[in-house]
This record gives structure tokens, sequence and C-alpha cells, in this order.
């Protein structure tokens, strides 16, 4: 196994609207280059809450956390967003396409935001993420044009424009249907056996943790195994 | 680079909601359309109507007041420099209206290079007879030629020609409402009488009219020549001296200069129309507030249409920052739209602006008064196409910048959650 990539150490989380309530209790625990990582536990137990904060949207907790080496702590907005842009793939439950552009559009969008390859570098790059997905043919086409497990592999696509670090997913089959959902963790799979990505993607589907490296599994906020 | 991407996603949104953002537009257009036309035309009038008093008005006139002598002749006495000398009673002389050694200062003022061109004048105060009624008129005795050139003296005398002034002796040109008082045609022979009681007969050869009444009621035109007939003076006799500059705005400064050079009084025409600078400047103010109202109502028509757009587009202003925009630029991209908005309905603004003023350029407008003006005036200002420039950007910018703020402190996780 490989370095390190995230760490965190004691991580809390608060929220105080109605009443203050700890929904995340001192979550400690490391992520290794390479490993495909799956997060379990019941609903309400603070996966989603965990994933945001590891992906430096949500700057609201206390403790540590380490991405790449780098302490997260008091870093800025700008600094952040970048780190989130180089970093950090992700795939949500719902695909957040933007519905003005094309496939092809929106996978390049991070790419050309960090802009460390020229637009037609960047295009090249995009298709080849495409095709990896087997979905290049759609890539002219409008996102609503797609079918739903079309759309979440176009998300995926977009996540790993910029060859992230890590891929993060909250409940990425979450929205689709048996056939789709298996074509996706298939991908998921792929991407972890051939390119060796390093991927944490929450799930509540046991049956597709079973199938992972490693099952973080998460209750009442704690993490109970790792 | 990073800019360009910007703005192409400020594009993009912006063409995926066109129709409400042509709306937005149009308000900008037709605020800039309305601010161009009513600046181009106010101003238009004001130089009308300014041109009234300035055409007809000496930058700089030397005269004398009728004063008593500032100093009296016991004062020049070298034996009494160090009295006080009481002098009851002191008249002025009846010669004070004349500016002496009048030929030397006129030739001294021609060659100044300051100077576009001087024209001596000789008032006459008099009585128009008309019957047993007099009527109290002035009889300005001109330099035709030199009146014409610097005053544009042939383009307000409505009938009769100008240069009759000059060819035929005894010749009156009379104020258009005087003639109509003393229903004199031209070609008839009219008394006039000077305050020392001379009658004289004259020839009218024409009708003038200023525009403004009470001008014309009073005033007539006669050669220099004439003018010092009547009052029975020799052929230097001038009461004014009148100096049109090159520049207008030197005329306060160069009339102390003058002045003092001289030894006469000297006026200048700003001191001299103060109340009509006053005019302009309040309808200038106006145009300049019906333009900025226009363009408030504009700018929170872009407001609007911001806010819309920023709450139609929380999710793609959530994965943008989730896949690494800043809030920053978010907050560009909505100013990018704004601003987009701002620089199409300005400039089609600026053209629509101009057309309409071109339009109300052609529509004719004949009055009595103006009888130089065939139509409406409009000043095609190019400061007022800039202003508007700037006007439309900032406003939009304004009306952008709110919104695009909300939008940059969007918070993904809330959006993300809320699916
Ligand atoms: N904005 C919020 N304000 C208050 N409580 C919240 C908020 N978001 C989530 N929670 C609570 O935090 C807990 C953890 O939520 P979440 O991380 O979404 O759970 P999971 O993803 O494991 O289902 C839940 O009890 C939820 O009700
Ligand atoms: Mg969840």
């Amino acid at each position: 196994m490989g370095k390190t990539i995230l760490e965190t150490q004691n991580i809390s989380k608060y929220f105080h609207d109605p009443l203050t309530i700890q929904v995340l209790k001192e979550v400690s625990f490391s992520i290794k280059q390479g490993e495909f990582i799956s997060v379990i536990g019941k609903s309400g137990c603070g996966k989603s809450t965990l994933l945001y904060i590891l992906s430096t949207m949500d700057t609201d907790y206390q403790g540590k956390l380490w991405i790449d080496g780098e302490l997260m702590m008091q870093k800025k907005e700008v600094d952040l967003a970048r780190i989130r842009n180089k970093k950090i793939g992700f795939v949500f439950q719902f695909h957040y396409l933007l519905n003005e552009f094309t496939v092809l559009q929106n996978v390049m969008l991070p790419g050309l935001k960090l802009s460390e390859h020229a637009a037609k570098e960047v295009e090249h790059r995009a298709y080849e993420k495409l095709k990896i997905l087997g979905i290049e043919n759609e890539a002219l086409k409008l996102p609503n044009q797609l079918s739903g497990g079309q759309k979440q592999r176009v998300a995926i696509a977009r996540a790993l424009i910029n060859d992230p670090l890590i891929i993060m997913g909250d409940e990425p089959t979450g929205n689709l249907d048996k056939k789709n959902g298996d074509i996706v963790f298939q991908i998921f799979k792929e991407l972890a056996s051939s390119f060796n990505q390093t991927l944490l993607i929450v799930t509540h589907d046991n049956e597709f943790a079973e199938r992972t490296d490693r099952i973080i599994e998460m209750e009442d906020g704690k993490i109970i195994k790792h | 680079m990073r800019l360009k991407l910007l703005a192409n996603i400020s594009r993009s949104l912006l063409l995926a909601r066109w129709k409400q953002t042509l709306v937005a537009a149009i308000g900008v257009t037709f605020s800039i359309t309305m601010f161009i036309t009513l600046l181009s035309f106010m101003s238009g009038l004001n130089d009308l109507l300014d041109g009234l008093i300035i055409n007809r008005t000496p930058h700089i006139r030397l005269y004398n007041e009728i004063l008593p002598a500032q100093k009296q002749a016991v004062d020049l006495v070298p034996s009494f420099h160090h009295y006080y000398n009481f002098v009851r009673s002191v008249k002025p002389k009846n010669d004070l209206l004349q500016i002496r050694n009048s030929e030397a200062i006129v030739n001294s003022l021609a060659k100044d290079s300051r100077v576009l061109g001087v024209a001596p004048k000789v008032t006459v105060p008099v009585f128009y007879n008309i019957g047993n009624i007099d009527l109290t008129g002035i009889i300005n005795g001109i330099d035709v030629e030199a009146e014409a050139r610097l005053f544009l003296f042939k383009d307000y005398v409505t009938e009769g020609n100008y240069i009759d002034l000059k060819n035929i002796p005894n010749s009156i040109i009379l104020g258009k409402s005087a003639a109509e008082k003393m229903l004199a045609n031209i070609g008839d022979m009219i008394q006039v009488t000077t305050a020392k009681g001379n009658p004289i007969q004259l020839k009218v050869v024409g009708y003038f009219q200023s525009g403004l009444q009470e001008i014309d009621k009073v005033q007539s035109y006669c050669s220099i020549n004439t003018a010092q007939k009547m009052l029975g003076e020799s052929n230097t006799y001038i009461t004014d001296i009148q100096v049109k500059l090159k520049n207008i705005l030197q005329a306060p400064q160069l009339s102390n200069e003058y002045a003092h050079l001289y030894d006469t009084e000297a006026v200048d025409i700003q001191t001299a129309n103060s109340q009509f600078e006053t005019g302009s400047k309040v309808r200038s103010l106006i145009s300049y507030a019906v333009g900025i109202t226009l363009l408030v109502v504009a700018g929170f028509g872009i407001y609007n249409i911001l806010n819309m757009m920023i709450y139609e587009k929380m999710d793609s202003i959530a994965i943008l920052k989730a896949t690494g925009f800043s809030g920053l630029d978010v907050q560009r991209i909505f100013i990018g739209i704004a601003l987009f908005i701002g620089i199409f309905g300005g400039l089609l603004g600026l053209l629509f602006g101009f057309g309409l003023s071109a339009f109300i350029d052609q529509i004719p407008f004949n009055t009595a008064a103006l009888p130089t003006i065939k139509t409406y005036p409009i000043n095609y200002n190019p400061s007022y196409y800039i202003i508007g420039t700037v006007f439309s950007i900032l406003t939009t910018y304004l009306a952008g910048y709110f919104p695009a703020r909300k939008a940059s402190k969007v918070d993904p996780v809330v959006i993300i959650r809320g699916k």
C-alpha cells in the first residue's frame, strides 16, 4: 500500500439548530493511496457530514484534517477551492450537471478552471475519461438528453478530469436502479484496480460495501470499525 | 484564460435565459436612449438660447459710464496735494460717454493676437416720433461689415438687405416690434429726435428681429456715420468698442486688463449674462436627473433578473464551488452577466439615442422669434455618449454586485444536502 493521502484526528462536529447535537465524535482515521474504501452506517449517523468535512467544503468543525500532508485548518476559501479542484473528485447522489453545457464541456469545466493544460489538451483528456466510462459517443449531447445512469457516469468523468488524489462519493448509486448501480460500481472497481485510484464511497448498500477493499462503519457519529 | 472561462460560463447562463436577459437589456437600452436624446436636445436648446445672446453680444464691451470725474481739477494742483479738498455739487461732463482716443484703441485691439475682431459702435438714445407720440428707443450706429462678420448681424435682419445700411445714407433698420408700432414699411421715412432735440429723417431699409421682443421694441440700427451726424459729433466719436475674442473663456480676465490699459469701463459677457448660464445649468441638471432615474429603474430590472437566475441556478453554483471554483469566481460569473446586459443594452442605447436625436434634428421648428432656426436643435456632443456608457456600466455593475455577492456566499453543502 502507498503513502497516506488523507488523515483525520479527533474530528468533531456540532449542529446548533434546533438543539445543539454532536453529529461527529472524535473521528480519527487515515486513507492510503490506492485504497477503495466504503463508508457504511445507519441513516443519520453522520456519513455525509463527515464526507463534506473531508471534502473541505464544510470548514465548521473541530479536530484536524490533512490532505496530501497539508493541514486544512485556517486555510483561505480560495486555497480550499484550489485543493478541491486539483485533489478531490466528487460524485454525489444527484449528478449536478450544468444543463447549459454539453457533456464534454461539463467534464472539461474543472480542468479549465485548474488551467494546468491548454483548452485543447483538457478536451482531449475529457474524451479519454468519457472513453473509460464508455460514454464518449454522448460527448456532444446536452445532459438532459441522457439517461440517469449515463448522467452519473458523466459526473464521474468530471470527477476524474484533474486526476484527483481521491474520489469521494456520497451514495453515488443511490438514485440508480440495480443495473446502472452495478455499472457504476464496476467503474469504481476498474478505476481502483487499473488506475490505482483512491476512492472513498459512502453507501447504504451492504452488498456494494462488501466488494470494496475496506469498510469504515459508523454509528451515532463514531467510527466503530475500520 | 481564467477570466475567459468565467466569461464563457456567464455567457452560457445568460443565453439559457435569453428572453429575460433581453428584457433587462431593453430596459438599459431605453434609459440610455432617453438619456442621450434628452441631453442632446436640452443642450441643443441651451446652445440655441445662449446663441441668442452670445452671437449678439460682444465678449468684452469697452464703454464709459456717465460718472462724475474721479479727480477734480483741484486734486491735480500740486500745492493742494496734502489737503482734503471738498468740491460740492459735482456734475458729470457731457462728453464722458465718448471713448477718448478710440481710433488708437481700436487699432491696438485689432493687433492683439487673442482678439478675433473689433467693432466700434455709437449708441444714440432717441425718441421715435409717431405723430404726437414719442417712443423711447436706442439707435446703434454700427460698422455694418464688422457687425455682420462678428455678431451675425445679417441673420437677424429678417427683411431688407443689411448692407443697404452702409450704402444708403441716412438709412435705418428698425426693430421689428418698433416698426410694427410705427406702421413703418420698408422704403418709408420716419422721424426720430435725439436727446438734445435734433429731429432727423431716416429711411427704413429693413427690419431687425433678435428673438427677444424687449430688444426689438427699442433697438434699431444705422451706420456709424449716420449716428455721429445725428449727434452732431465728429467721426472719431465712439461710445462702445465691442471685442470678440478667440476664446470666450478669457473674457473676464481680458476685460480687466483692457479696462486698466485703456482707462475705460469694461464688461465681459459672463458677467453681463450670468442669468443665462444659470438657466442652462438647470436644464442640464434636469436632463441628468431624468436620465439617471431611468438608469436606476433599469438597474432594478437587472437586479431582479440576476436574483432570479441565482435562485434558479443554485445547483450549478453548488457544483461549481464543489469542483473548485471559489466564491470570487462565482461572483465574477454573475457580475459578468450583469455587465454583459449593461454593455449590450448600453451600446444599443447609444445607437438608438443617436438615431432619435438625428430624427428630432429633422423635425421642422419654425418660430418667428428665432429666424435662423429651421429644425429642433440637437447638440451631438460626444461627451454625452461617453457619460452614457460610463453610467450604464456603473449602474449595471452595482445592480449585479449585490446578487453576485449573494451567489458567492452560497454554501454548497446546504444545497447538496437539500437534494
Ligand atoms: N444542517 C443541519 N442542521 C441540523 N442537523 C443536521 C443538519 N444536517 C444534518 N443534520 C443531522 O446530522 C445527522 C447526520 O446527518 P448526515 O451526515 O446527513 O447522516 P447520513 O449521511 O449518515 O445519513 C442527522 O441526525 C441529521 O439530522
Ligand atoms: Mg447522507
